[in-house]
């Protein structure tokens, strides 16, 4: 996994509430078996018209944001499926940090699992943000996740809360499972545990 | 003393195999059901790594959601649905998963056959790279969806890194009325606490109207708690568990059985456990529930009428519901009841189960289904296919003019061949309908499996109340 130390980028706003996995990504860009390759599912409603062709309204369409690497968005964000399919497609993109006043659970998880980091504050915040992002390339948002702060363009300073020990795992791009592998110990001695007292688990 | 414990509380605390100074835990996973879709970079990652299969015999493989509902005989058309079947069937293969494969009988949506093949049980954790994994909380376990990534940890590890949740009760008492289904209860539950109502929650269902529900109706309560923001939902075991459970073929035997019982006996959460937060309803105000928009909280009672945008203060959720409606092509102001349908889907994790085919079936039996509408059934599983069957249900829908598939996801996503086409409009008894959920510019309003019915005898979106 990535680490993810700071990031100074473009933010793209999304001004929308309850944004689905399946608008985010839908169902029929998930029949691979890779995780790369998933931007050209991105979205892919709201960046297109019905006849196929890029739709030009859509903020990533546009220039100005073609190489945002934070995306400013609404409550709920990433509510539905469980699909990594969904943090993949916008990694792809070149997102590596969302920020919404909420997030869906399965989510907000997904994304620390591939060195993307989803940042919820206040709605208040997230609209100033909104705002700062709605003023494209030359206003970047500046994010440094060992200090939890993103730094506005006109330089005030917001904190944010991150869990620990998923900000000491993005911070070193730390490998779960390796981690929990460490832990082989502790698992085996669980399961000899359970093996006596729930037997009809292991029959 | 020791602090009363909810049910959520001591199926997490018996899974603890490690807790860190911050809270974060090392949780157990007793059982890890596993699709095509979500597997298979998961699988890679194992490979990449070197890595196996901790517990391959707790972890069950079935292919659902490519898997075509017609004739099974021949190979599957789309070339990208035919590699992820073929390389799951590669994948359990070379890492010795148990699994079920599209010719055998037990084959279905792996949300029906993990019950149904007594996989699930109580007290377990259970985790599927599924958001639906919430339909196994039925049972009193601890059920959740998760991420391709965590997929391979588990594969790896038999384990999860997690933080724990919060406790919600939901609790509903009282008689259901005539014509109200498990699926309206979980819709009405959604239009009051919302889509992130219950985020960061796992979700506690209590009360004399949970108990009165067989093991069909609590999953369908159970599968939509996802749709409530839900980490999880979970219903205590009692007796209308054990009942459902016993000889099924995973289910625990003889002494085992005995032992188990008794153990689950323990589970129920202890009196005065608290609870973050409560919400109480009254099931006899349940009617049957219809959603209009393109989030499951966009729910109505079927005597409503399509809501207005003007009455809406906040800018953003005004924005939302204005763009909804345009979406399924709806007016403000029309009664739900005058909307007409071109398209039924009875099937799903949600009400794909023998209980919801009855009921679809006792409303279309001496009925036909309206001109110009396409209704079609498919089952969960090869055993509710079949035990429908057994029972003259599939001759009812077909005389009555629907059609009788195989089982899978189905039109439920739009993966397989089932879809709608744009501007088609389905009731269907799925649990999302997000915009081209059910197919590109598709328009989905989620109903129970008797309002399905009734929508496609009359062509239009129905109160089934009114077909008695
Ligand atoms: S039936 Fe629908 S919700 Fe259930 S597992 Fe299949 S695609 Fe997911």
């Amino acid at each position: 996994m990535d680490k993810f130390t700071t990031l100074n980028g473009v933010a793209a706003p999304l001004p929308m509430i309850n944004i689905d996995t399946d608008k985010i990504i839908p169902a029929v860009y998930l029949k691979t078996i890779q995780r790369k390759g998933l931007k050209k599912g991105l979205f892919y409603e709201l960046g297109h018209k019905p006849d196929g062709s890029e739709n030009p309204d859509f903020v990533l369409n546009q220039p100005a944001y073609s190489q945002s690497t934070i995306l400013v968005t609404g409550d709920n964000f990433g509510c539905g499926s469980s699909r990594e399919h969904a943090p993949w497609a916008l990694l792809d993109f070149g997102i590596r940090c969302i920020i919404a006043p909420n997030f869906a659970d399965i989510f907000f998880n997904n994304c620390f699992k591939n060195g993307m980091l989803p940042i919820k504050l206040p709605q208040e915040v997230v609209d100033q943000l909104m705002e700062d992002a709605k003023k494209g390339a030359n206003a970047k948002l500046s994010i440094d996740l060992e200090a939890q702060t993103i730094t506005r363009p006109d330089g005030g300073v917001v904190h944010f809360d991150v869990d620990p020990f998923r900000k000491h795992c993005l911070l070193n791009g730390l490998d779960e499972i390796g981690l929990t592998m460490q832990k082989g110990a502790e698992i085996s001695s669980f399961e000899d545990k359970n093996r006596l007292s729930q037997p009809w688990l292991w029959s | 003393m020791t602090k009363p414990r909810t049910l959520f509380d001591k199926i997490w605390d018996a899974h603890i195999v490690d807790r860190q100074a911050d809270g974060t835990c090392v949780i157990y996973i007793d059982r890890h059901l596993v699709h095509e879709v979500t597997s298979p970079q998961a699988f890679e990652g194992l490979r990449m790594t070197g890595r196996k299969v901790r517990r391959p015999e707790a972890t069950i493989a079935v292919p659902d959601h490519n898997v075509p509902t017609t004739d099974r005989s021949k190979p599957i058309a789309e070339p990208e649905s035919r590699l992820q079947l073929e390389t799951l069937a590669k994948n359990v293969a070379e890492f010795g998963v148990t699994y079920y494969d599209i010719n055998d009988i037990r084959q279905g949506i792996v949300h029906i056959i993990g019950p149904e093949q007594g996989h699930t049980q109580p007290g377990m954790t259970i985790v599927c790279g599924d958001s639906h994994t919430a339909t196994h909380g039925a049972f009193g376990s601890l059920a959740f969806g998760i991420g391709t990534s965590e997929v391979e940890h588990v594969l790896a590890t038999q384990t999860l890194i997690q933080q724990p949740a919060k406790n919600m009760l939901i609790q509903i008492d009282g008689e259901l009325g005539p014509g109200v289904t498990a699926k309206d209860i979980i819709l009405a539950v959604i239009g009051k606490i919302g889509t992130a109502g219950g985020t960061g929650h796992v979700v506690e269902f209590a009360g004399s109207t949970i108990r009165g529900l067989s093991m069909e109706g609590r999953m369908t309560v159970c599968n939509m708690t996802i749709e409530a923001g839900a980490r999880a939902g979970l219903v205590a075991p009692d007796e209308t568990t054990f009942e459902y459970m016993k000889g099924r073929p995973h289910a625990p035997k003889g002494a085992g059985w005995e032992q188990a019982v008794k153990f689950w006996k323990t589970l129920p959460s202890d009196p005065g456990a608290q609870y973050d937060k409560t919400v109480v309803l009254d099931a006899s105000e349940i009617v049957p529930h219809v959603t209009w928009g393109t989030s499951p909280e966009d729910v109505l009672p079927i005597t409503g009428k399509v809501p207005n945008p003007a009455d809406i203060q906040d800018e953003q959720k005004r924005a939302g519901m204005t763009r909804s409606l345009q979406y399924m092509g709806l007016t403000a102001g029309t009664p739900l009841t005058e909307v007409p349908v071109q398209r039924v889907f009875i099937g799903s994790c949600t009400n794909g189960r023998i209980e919801d085919l009855r009921a679809a079936a006792a409303v279309a039996k001496g009925r036909k289904v309206a001109a110009g509408v396409n209704a079609m059934v498919v089952p969960g599983s090869g055993l509710v296919k079949h035990q429908a069957e057994e029972e003259g249900l599939d001759q009812i829908f077909l005389a009555a003019g629907f059609e009788w598939r195989e089982p899978g996801c189905s039109m439920c996503l739009a993966m397989n061949p089932d879809k709608l086409e744009p501007g088609e409009r389905c009731a269907s008894t799925s649990n999302r309908n997000f915009e081209g959920r059910q197919g590109k510019g598709g328009r989905t309003h989620l109903v129970s499996p008797a309002m399905a019915a009734a929508a496609a005898v009359t062509g239009r979106l129905t109160d089934v109340r009114d077909l008695a």
